[in-house]
């Protein structure tokens, strides 16, 4: 693996063998000191184009656990407000020469760019409303503690799935962990031909008792200006997320920021079966795996000898 | 077009297609004077005086013509010229083009035509017509003056690159062409429909998280100017079809008795909106968008059905700065003249898809629809000669590009077929530098 640009571009296997690094992190973050020094010596950039509390932390605190040199970049307040291209933006990070670069951008396709112009490892950490590879591997991550593996798993995710990118990947990442997949909205917020995704598409929560674990998306309120959805009020109406309506043996997840009482109800935000800090934990070691995966794996072990064919227990993270 | 040397040279063995003349057979192609002045048996016509090509195993196409260009003059001339849309023009097979007014600023007044007209005269190597547009400055407002747009010049009248918004204003220019004359051509997209779009609407735009264009954007703005023209008995043209529902909308008017002609272009008879999971503006943004593969074979069907009357380029240049970024932020257009006849001959007729004579007589269809003569390879036309070589195979830009713009759909891309020279308005306009010349042997 040399970049994490989406999960489209990772096999069931390459996700498992980040799931498995992540368990190995969170044994450090039980220790007192909590830092490893396999990226000494080497720099990560993280460059955000929009505003994020989870991600940009995790992966910061992420590099930092693992010994890097960290160079935050915020849009707001750096050259991209004086009009610097993003090109040109990153030939500037790349004279530090990071070994990686951590991107979240409001356009699709932003991270993929990067890759094509920088010699460092790129992690998309978010790209318009593509992909949120990153989320999605510490949604599985979450689950897979819980549940030991996904298949078979009947998953919903309810809300607004047209603006989301969490959405997109999560869809992505449980399908090829083998759960079943079941997104339901407004029909407005469900994007034309989601289906061909491999998921079952539905415009009522009837049914949702059948879900093992409900995965609720935030609505942005900035939506009802568009007339997506008429009004919070009927939105809530319709696909709230309340104690009436989440049984008790089902889990509750939410990529966070939450609307209180617009997807999810307070009490079940508060409820034992919400994993809504339980993925925010998940987060961080995630995120030092994914680093890892990228930037050491291929150190620890010699290359296959030539010719011999051998898989590697590890098949990703080989720095091409 | 500008004053040059008129060709006088005999194209000797050539396999000449001209279907709307009804040639199909090898011929020594003489043009003396600009003008072809006899199609000979092979090895037969007098090389008295005239350059000797040898042409054997090549193909004598009428020249193409094509409806709409972008030729960025005035404002934007770091992205196309006038000299170099042309030169464009000439490599990729046209004897003539006509370019849209979407210019900075609009051609909206008669001494911006007649400007155009002068400079065309000066540089252009193949000939270059230019519309006007239909409202002052785009704005769709307030209508041009349509008649002393005509008088300057002007072929037609078109607001490409938006629509037509106001249904009034449509109609107010469709009741003054009768005055004026001057086919309007029509960009059909509801911009409340489209919003932000950036893409088909469907399944990959679904995946890709990206805003969709929806097909009913395009074809429920043609029904609508579609009826405006039946019931003013104007004369419309649509341009860039790119969806099933909007080939089907001027089917319809077509058979209500609509003086409607319509134009395809390559990238959206040879591609689908899968080529936009690369994220590759460059190739892969343009608009109308790519749509589905159902949507492709309606085009395909239209085109043999006659139901689309022409092949259009929709040439449109752009700088790199504007297409080295996300997809969402690139500018919308790709460029097409160099490559329309290879791209088309190598996807749909090798294939089989459609005749190799259905291909040249639609490359060449978009003059008639303007009042413009078609070009033709009978005996006493004026020389507009495409002259291919079917078997060639060449990389799409491996050796640069005659277009001051390299955002080629086919950028990279290996075509088989390929335009070796060009005649235009009776002149040579374009010999690839590859194509040995001179006295045959």
């Amino acid at each position: 693996m040399r970049h994490l640009l989406g999960i489209e571009q990772l096999s069931r296997v390459e996700i498992e063998a980040i799931l498995d690094r992540a368990e190995s992190f969170a044994e450090v973050g039980r220790r007192d000191i909590k830092k490893v020094p396999t990226l000494r010596g080497r720099t990560v950039v993280t460059l955000f184009y929009e505003s994020s509390t989870r991600t940009s932390s995790s992966f910061e605190l992420a590099a930092k656990r693992l010994s890097a040199d960290l160079v935050s970049v915020k849009a707001a307040g750096s050259s991209v407000d004086k009009g610097e291209s993003l090109k040109d933006t990153v030939a500037t990070l790349s004279a530090y020469e990071p070994a990686a670069i951590v991107i979240r951008h409001p356009y699709a396709g932003a991270a993929q760019l990067v890759a094509g112009w920088a010699d460092a490892a790129v992690v998309n950490a978010g790209d318009g409303k593509h992909e949120h590879p990153s989320q999605a591997l510490l949604d599985v991550y979450t689950l897979r503690r819980r549940f030991g593996s996904l298949e078979g798993k009947r998953i919903w995710i309810v809300g607004d799935v047209l603006h989301s990118r969490v959405a997109r990947s999560n869809l992505i990442a449980f399908k090829a962990m083998g759960a079943e997949l079941t997104v339901c909205g407004p029909p407005a917020l469900i994007p034309r031909g989601l289906e061909e995704l491999g998921c079952a598409v539905t415009h009522s929560l009837d049914g949702l008792e059948q879900a093992d674990v409900v995965y609720a998306l935030r609505l942005q309120r900035e939506r009802m200006q568009e007339s997506f959805v008429p009004s919070l009020r009927e939105y809530a109406t319709h696909f709230q997320i309340d104690s009436r309506r989440l049984g008790p043996r089902q889990l509750l997840m939410h990529p966070g920021p939450v609307n209180r009482g617009v997807e999810l109800s307070g009490e079940v935000i508060d409820s034992p079966q919400s994993l809504i800090t339980e993925q925010v934990a998940s987060g961080l070691v995630v995120r030092m795996a994914i680093l890892y995966e990228l930037l050491a794996a291929g150190d620890e072990k010699p290359a296959p000898a030539a010719g011999d064919g051998a898989v590697q227990a590890t098949p990703i993270g080989q720095p091409a | 077009m500008r004053a040059g040397d008129s060709a006088d040279l005999v194209l000797r063995g050539a396999t000449v297609l001209d279907p709307v003349a009804g040639i199909d057979a090898q011929h020594d192609v003489v043009v003396r004077d600009g003008r072809i002045a006899e199609l000979a048996a092979p090895g037969t016509a007098s090389a008295d005086g005239l350059e000797e090509i040898d042409a054997e195993g090549l193909h004598a196409f009428p020249a193409f013509f094509d409806p709409h260009v972008h030729l960025r003059t005035p404002g934007q001339e770091h992205k196309e010229d006038i000299g170099t849309g042309a030169r464009s023009a000439a490599a990729g097979g046209y004897c003539g083009m006509l370019a849209m007014a979407n210019t900075e600023p609009p051609v909206s007044n008669p001494a911006d035509v007649e400007a155009l007209l002068e400079d065309a005269r000066a540089v252009a190597a193949v000939r270059v017509g230019f519309l006007a547009t239909v409202t002052q400055g785009m704005q769709g407002e307030e209508l041009t003056e349509m008649s002393s747009l005509r008088e300057a010049g002007a072929v037609g009248f078109s607001d490409d690159g938006l629509p037509i918004r106001n249904a009034r204003i449509l109609r107010r220019a469709l009741q003054y062409q009768r005055l004026c004359g001057g086919t309007i051509a029509l960009h059909e997209e509801d911009p409340e429909l489209s919003g932000a779009g950036v893409m088909h609407e469907g399944p990959v735009s679904a995946a890709l998280g990206l805003e969709g264009i929806p097909s009913v954007s395009e074809s429920t703005m043609i029904a609508r100017d579609a009826a405006l023209a039946g019931y003013e008995n104007g004369r419309i043209h649509v341009q860039h079809l790119s969806a099933a529902e909007s080939v089907e909308a001027v089917r319809v008017a077509k058979a209500a008795g609509v003086q409607i002609s319509c134009e395809a272009s390559p990238h959206h008879l040879c591609l689908t909106d899968e080529e936009v999971r690369s994220l590759d503006p460059q190739r892969f943004k343009m608009n109308p968008p790519l749509r589905a593969e159902a949507d492709r074979q309606a085009l395909i069907e239209g085109l043999r059905d006659g139901t689309i009357e022409c092949i259009a380029t929709d040439h449109a240049p752009h700088a790199p700065e504007e297409k080295e970024v996300p997809f969402e932020q690139a500018a919308m257009g790709v460029t097409g003249l160099e490559t329309a006849f290879a791209a088309l001959h190598t996807d749909l007729v090798l294939p089989g898809t459609i005749d190799l004579a259905l291909l040249i007589e639609r490359l060449a269809g978009g003059a008639e629809p303007f009042g413009v003569e078609r070009p033709s390879l009978a005996p006493d036309s004026e020389a507009n000669i495409a002259l291919c070589d079917l078997a060639a195979e060449w990389t799409v830009g491996e050796e640069g590009y005659e277009s001051r713009s390299s955002n080629s759909w086919c950028d990279r891309r290996k075509l088989t077929g390929r335009v070796q020279m060009t005649l235009a308005g009776g002149q040579v306009a374009y010999r690839l530098r590859s194509f040995s010349m001179g006295v045959a042997a």
